[in-house]
């Protein structure tokens, strides 16, 4: 390792006077932590600059490049020049090897003001806060180094002393290794697969072992890698895909039923695509994302991904990498589709947590959720794809464990939808450059979280830089429409190993690693072909197109280079400096993963009637209710992403004429000059799930499909996806209720004629203190997508016009278990409701008829905290105000008014319809369940006015404000 | 012959499609040009009418929003563009697009004036619908007290002048094209009608001589009443004003290429 040389520090701070909210967060997280000497607390950024410039030069870079002319004060201190004493400053920076972009532009700027720097010239950044008054520095590093740093991928130093350039590695040189293996017995396998992080189960090591013996050699290194890459349960799906044996009991633990699965995903969510198969699927199950028609000649393509536990130890990071994930999958899908927009789910704990009931190892859920905010805001902003749609869920059992989902959905020309190598085709890699970050994502994921995971996983965090990305995209839709490649895969879990055995599955491919571009030198062969590295894609070219594609590529500064060939061996043959490291036959490598059967043991619990209280004060609910973290207004994290970037949202997350109105499912358009667009919608009930797995599965899949049809989505044209988030399902129960919960995605599709497209689990979400292991709750996130004929006819949420109609569709049943209300009012565990396969078909058939003949004014679903809170947004979203009568709701009048108010049956819907459409619509409806229950009122004192009646019985009565307040409470 | 847009593209830029639309929809002919590719021939800026900028991220912002674009552009592109503009072309820029004009200094067009963007009050990303109140500056494109609904999208849009007199200047000068305004169209600094406190509640900015213009929020996000937030009732109007102030940019150039 070469010792660095002092260098130039420019540093940055807005003018004193200047309002500084960084400066004055970073004051409240020290005070927060007990650092209570401190009166304020100025931000700052700041750049360390090679030694050997000139003062001059270095004055140049700051007001020319660094500094802002208006708001800034520029200090430059020279190589070794320490601050005077006085006030004290940290300084955050990333720790050595982390990827950071800003520094990298920066490089790149310098050169345009024809500095001159070599590749070993260092140019590094980092962050300031100087504090007033003197400060213990011990005392300051370490409360500072958890206030204000990341400890996983930042360093946290004083900023009084000599802040020196990290060390560049000296390279490091790697040689064919072997690794024995033939000769270990069991445990002595279980020891090779736990100290070389390759999370397989001795059977499986067995197995490889047996393929060397045969082979008559010891595996390499890098095979075994490869081995472990491919067979992780990440990218295998090893449970899902595999042999179960169900034991489902009855509430007093009798032998309900048993079922055995040789293939549980194929059997259940497979199946009812299968049996569907709807000649407008494209593409289902076989690409990085899923495939439907919008157009005879357009398809919609379609994935949310699951970023879990890397989210988990860099919210930032973590959640960034994951949209920049999912973007890569529609770029690899197919021969690549133009992403348009983006989806995120977050599940964390619940807010406002002491610290001192966190456990160890674990970030603030608080932190956890601004973080991931911020990453998606970061990384999806800079793409220019519009994050569209989403929720966050707060529940205890996600504080050890956080869930991040990130979707994205993109257009595709119906001739691109197909790809196939062929040999002597190019192995490229486009975009970034391979670098340490990400080594064993794959397998990282594929281990429960533990209290350490924060010191010794650091290399698994990715750190993302999305103008690589967007730079990919760009050069990635010219070649596709130039026809310069053949087929195209993203680097994702597993990186090379995974994307380059994935494309030569069916032929061969050779490669040559030491021609992988890298950020740095020091990597040894093996690490280059795992790295999970970002914004890299793979692509087959056929030799005769690669100038033109290399011509386009140098246009548009991204790196593409030959990495190796596919050819027709059947083996993916793998060479360092000419000598080979690494050969392993496809067909051992994809189909010899030893299949376990697993056990599953599902247990009903003892579930009785909801007991809904007889007497309650509604307004009282209604308020808690507005205010709970699953109804409480998530606009303050929309407004942070760009929803509208590309021009074509047009039917926005939050509505009406000031924006607060929440909507059901989005609608965008992928172009504008057309009039068609994607409805996208979502649902996730893991309160639901807790007690009856396979009724919380169906309520969720219910409401994503809610959402679309009431943004205006064609029901008989509608995508789902499944991402189930699990525990450790190596344990009965928890694959128990996977299995339940894989059985109503095969039911509910089935009933609904919704096949799904495409999907993707995340298992071993536990989180684990001393011996102590506590899985998450099951969740299923439920994400649908349909085709909109004419986004004219779309309706939203707020209600319109005075004296229009408001109906009830879809009965009110009196089941509360898992619901918002119950949960509020502590009622004890009760019975989840069920969606009825019978009826939903028909009321999602009737809505979209009305929706389409342009009779519904308005529309919401009822969700969590039923028709009272849906009637409530509806008000909050508009100008008017509303009157309804609970009792009148089919399937009301036998119920309490707290029941018929707050029940969460699914499959209904408030409608608002001018009184002329009355007879058309109870016409289209026929027997299905509908009734008009309300009118919308004209303002009152300046504003709408919500009044809830149960027959005779005045319930409540607020005004548009108050419900505001309630809905913003804690944002 | 129909008006000629020249469309700059960089690492980045994100807004690119839907500007290229409104130009389209207001009867340009729109042709897009990395400027990687305008470096080899800077001569090409001189063979439009409209110059324009788009929005994005260019080069992520890194070291302050448009500011490394900027740096390119004031390098290597300034003389062309100086020139396309002194021959009686428009150049114009759109949030990022608007920040590089004037982090270059083609905006805003007086001798002295130091004036920036940064960020926002929130000092957060601010993505909502805004209204921009045109002033009398603006009158050849857009009549004045014009309301155009527009996209904010941004984080670092607040509009910061040296000083008091700067903003005086920058008024008496004519500088002033579109100013954030209330529901009752009146200008105004509050949240979050101005989404950012920008001094003057300036959102965008026109040079004396009427042809260099940029504006901070997305008038092109807003073609139709669907892009609306409330979809076309009242509040926001039904969605032409947007269109007519693509059509005010490009009307020097279809003028005269009626006459032909």
């Amino acid at each position: 390792m070469s010792v660095p040389s002092p260098a130039w520090r420019v540093e940055l701070e807005l003018d004193a006077g200047r309002p500084d909210p960084v400066g004055d967060a970073a004051h409240a997280a020290l005070l927060d932590r007990g650092l209570d000497r401190v009166p304020a607390v100025r931000s700052g950024r700041g750049y360390l600059l090679p030694g050997h410039l000139e003062r001059p030069q270095v004055e140049r870079i700051a007001s020319e490049l660094l500094a802002d002319p208006v708001t800034e004060t520029t200090r430059i201190l020279a190589p070794g020049e320490t601050p005077e004493a006085g006030a004290s400053t940290l300084v955050v920076r990333r720790l050595p090897g982390v990827a950071d972009p800003e520094a990298d532009s920066t490089r790149n700027a310098l050169r345009l003001l024809d500095v001159a720097l070599t590749e070993s010239d260092p140019v590094q950044c980092y962050r300031t806060y100087r504090l007033e008054g003197a400060i213990d520095g011990e005392q300051l590093v370490e409360i500072g180094s958890r206030a204000l740093a990341n400890p996983t991928i930042e360093q946290t130093v004083l900023g009084d002393y000599p802040v020196l350039p990290h060390p560049v590695p000296d390279p490091r040189p790697s040689t064919r290794t072997e690794v024995a293996m033939l000769e270990l017995d069991d445990d002595g396998l279980a020891t090779l697969s736990r100290e070389r992080s390759m999370a397989l189960s001795v059977l499986e090591m067995r197995a490889i072992q047996q393929h060397y013996q045969e082979e008559g050699r010891e595996p390499t290194d890098i095979e075994l890698e490869t081995i472990a890459q491919t067979w992780s349960e990440h990218c295998k799906h090893k449970t899902l895909t595999g042999p179960v044996r169900l034991i489902e009991k009855d509430e007093r633990g009798e032998l309900l039923r048993e079922r055995n699965f040789d293939n549980l995903l194929k059997e259940t969510v497979f199946e009812a695509t299968r049996k569907l198969s709807p000649e407008w699927c494209w593409s289902v199950f076989r690409d990085n994302a899923g495939v439907i028609a919008m157009t005879d000649d357009i398809g919609l393509a379609i994935k949310v991904e699951t970023h879990n536990h890397p989210s988990a130890l860099d919210p930032y990071g973590g959640a960034g990498t994951g949209i920049g994930g999912v973007i890569r999958d529609i770029l690899g899908t197919g021969l690549g589709a133009r992403p348009f927009a983006a989806t995120d789910v977050f599940c964390v704990g619940p807010e406002g947590m002491d610290r001192d009931d966190l456990p160890p190892g674990t970030l603030h859920p608080d932190r956890v959720l601004s973080g991931v905010i911020a990453g998606v805001r970061d990384y999806g902003n800079r793409m220019g794809i519009p994050t569209v749609s989403g929720t966050v869920v707060r529940h205890p059992g996600y504080v050890g464990n956080p869930l991040v989902y990130a979707g994205c959905v993109g257009e595709i020309p119906r001739d691109k939808v197909d790809k196939e190598v062929l040999p002597g085709d190019l192995v490229v890699a486009l975009g970034g450059r391979t670098g340490r970050d990400g080594i064993h994502g794959a397998t990282f994921s594929s281990e429960a979280l533990h209290e350490e995971s924060d010191t010794v996983d650091a290399t698994a965090v990715q750190i993302g830089d999305p103008i690589t990305e967007k730079k990919v995209l760009d050069v990635q839709m010219i070649a596709r429409d130039r026809g310069l490649y053949r087929a195209v895969t993203d680097c994702g879990a597993g990186g090379f190993s995974s994307a380059v055995g994935e494309m030569g599955e069916e032929c061969g491919a050779e490669v040559d690693l030491e021609t992988a571009p890298l950020k740095y030198p020091g990597l040894s062969y093996w690490e280059i072909w795992i790295s999970e590295a970002q914004e890299r894609m793979v692509l087959a070219v056929p030799p005769e197109h690669r100038e033109e594609l290399f011509a386009l590529c140098a246009l548009h500064d991204v790196e593409a280079t030959v990495i190796g060939t596919f050819n027709d061996s059947g083996r993916l043959t793998l060479r360092w400096h000419g000598e080979v490291v690494g050969d392993l036959p496809m067909e051992f490598l994809h189909g010899s993963v030893p299949q376990p059967v697993r056990e599953a043991e599902s247990q009903r619990l003892p579930l009785g009637d909801t007991a809904w209280p007889e007497e309650a004060d509604l307004r009282a609910l209604l308020e808690a209710a507005l205010a709970h973290p699953s109804i409480a207004s998530k606009e303050w994290v929309v407004r942070q992403y760009d929803h509208e970037v590309q021009g074509g949202t047009v039917v926005k997350p939050y509505q009406g004429a000031r924006g607060h109105g929440p909507g059901d499912g989005t609608v965008v358009k992928p172009r504008p000059e057309l009039k068609q667009g994607a409805a996208i919608g979502c649902g996730i009930a893991p309160s639901m799930a807790l007690l009856d797995p396979y009724a919380g599965t169906a309520c969720a899949i219910d409401e994503a499909m809610r959402n679309v049809v009431a943004a205006g989505g064609n029901p008989h044209r509608t995508a789902l996806l499944d991402n189930f988030c699990w525990g450790d399902c190596r344990k009965p129960d928890r694959l128990g209720s996977l299995v339940r919960a894989a059985e109503a995605c095969h039911d509910a599709a089935l009933a609904y004629g919704a096949p799904f497209v495409s999907g993707k689990d995340s298992l071993n979400n536990e989180f684990r203190v001393g011996d102590e292991e506590t899985p998450i709750p099951p969740t299923l996130l439920a994400t649908a997508m349909a085709p909109v004929n004419n986004t004219a006819y779309c309706p939203t949420t707020p209600l319109k016009k005075p004296g229009n109609l408001l109906l009830a569709v879809g009965t009110t049943f009196a089941d509360g278990g898992g619901s918002v209300a119950a949960e509020l009012l502590g009622l004890p565990d009760s019975r989840v409701p069920l969606p009825d396969f019978a009826v939903a078909p028909g009321v999602f058939d009737a809505m979209h008829q009305c929706i389409q003949a342009g009779w519904v004014a308005s529309c919401h679903d009822l969700a969590e905290g039923g028709l009272v809170v849906a009637a409530a947004e509806m008000v909050l979203g508009g100008e008017y105000g509303a009157r309804l009568d609970l009792a009148r709701a089919p399937g009301a009048a036998e119920l309490s008014p707290l029941a018929a108010g707050f029940s969460e049956t699914p499959t209904r819907f408030l409608i608002e319809i001018a009184p002329e459409h009355l007879d058309e619509v109870l016409g289209v409806f026929r027997t299905l369940p509908i009734a008009p229950i309300g009118e919308v009122l004209e303002q009152e004192g300046g504003q709408g006015i919500l009044e809830l009646r149960h027959g005779d019985q005045s319930l409540a009565r607020a005004t548009h404000s108050e419900l505001l307040r309630w809905n913003r409470a804690a944002s | 012959m129909k008006p000629r847009v020249l469309q700059l593209f960089a690492a980045g830029v994100n807004c690119d499609r839907e500007l290229a639309y409104a130009f389209e929809l207001a009867g340009a002919e729109v042709q897009h040009m990395h400027v990687h590719a305008l470096l080899e021939k800077p001569e090409l800026v001189r063979e439009c009418d409209l110059f324009a900028i788009p929005g994005g991220f260019t080069y992520g912002d890194d070291l302050g929003a448009g500011r490394i674009l900027a740096l390119e552009v004031a390098t290597h592109l300034k003389e062309p563009l100086e020139q396309l503009h002194e021959a009686g072309g428009t150049l114009f820029g759109v949030c990022n697009g608007f920040q590089v004009l004037v982090k270059t200094g083609l905006l805003p067009g007086i001798d002295d004036a130091r004036v920036s963007l940064t960020w926002n009050d929130t000092h957060r990303f601010e993505c909502r619908w805004s209204r921009l109140l045109a002033d009398p500056a603006l009158d050849a494109i857009l009549p004045a007290g014009t309301i155009l609904p527009a996209g904010t999208a941004h984080a670092e849009g607040k509009f910061v002048v040296e000083s008091e007199e700067t903003l005086q200047r920058l008024e008496q000068a004519g500088c002033v094209a579109l100013r954030y305004a209330n529901e009752q169209g009146e200008a105004t600094r509050d949240y979050p009608h101005c989404p950012n406190g920008s001094d003057g509640a300036i959102a965008g900015l026109i040079h004396p001589s009427g042809r260099i213009l940029g504006l901070m929020p997305h008038p092109e996000r807003c073609l139709s009443p669907q892009h609306l937030p409330d979809r076309g009732l009242a509040h926001w109007g039904d969605g032409a004003a947007a269109l007519d102030f693509f059509r005010g940019m490009l009307a020097p150039y279809a003028a005269a290429s009626t006459t032909i």
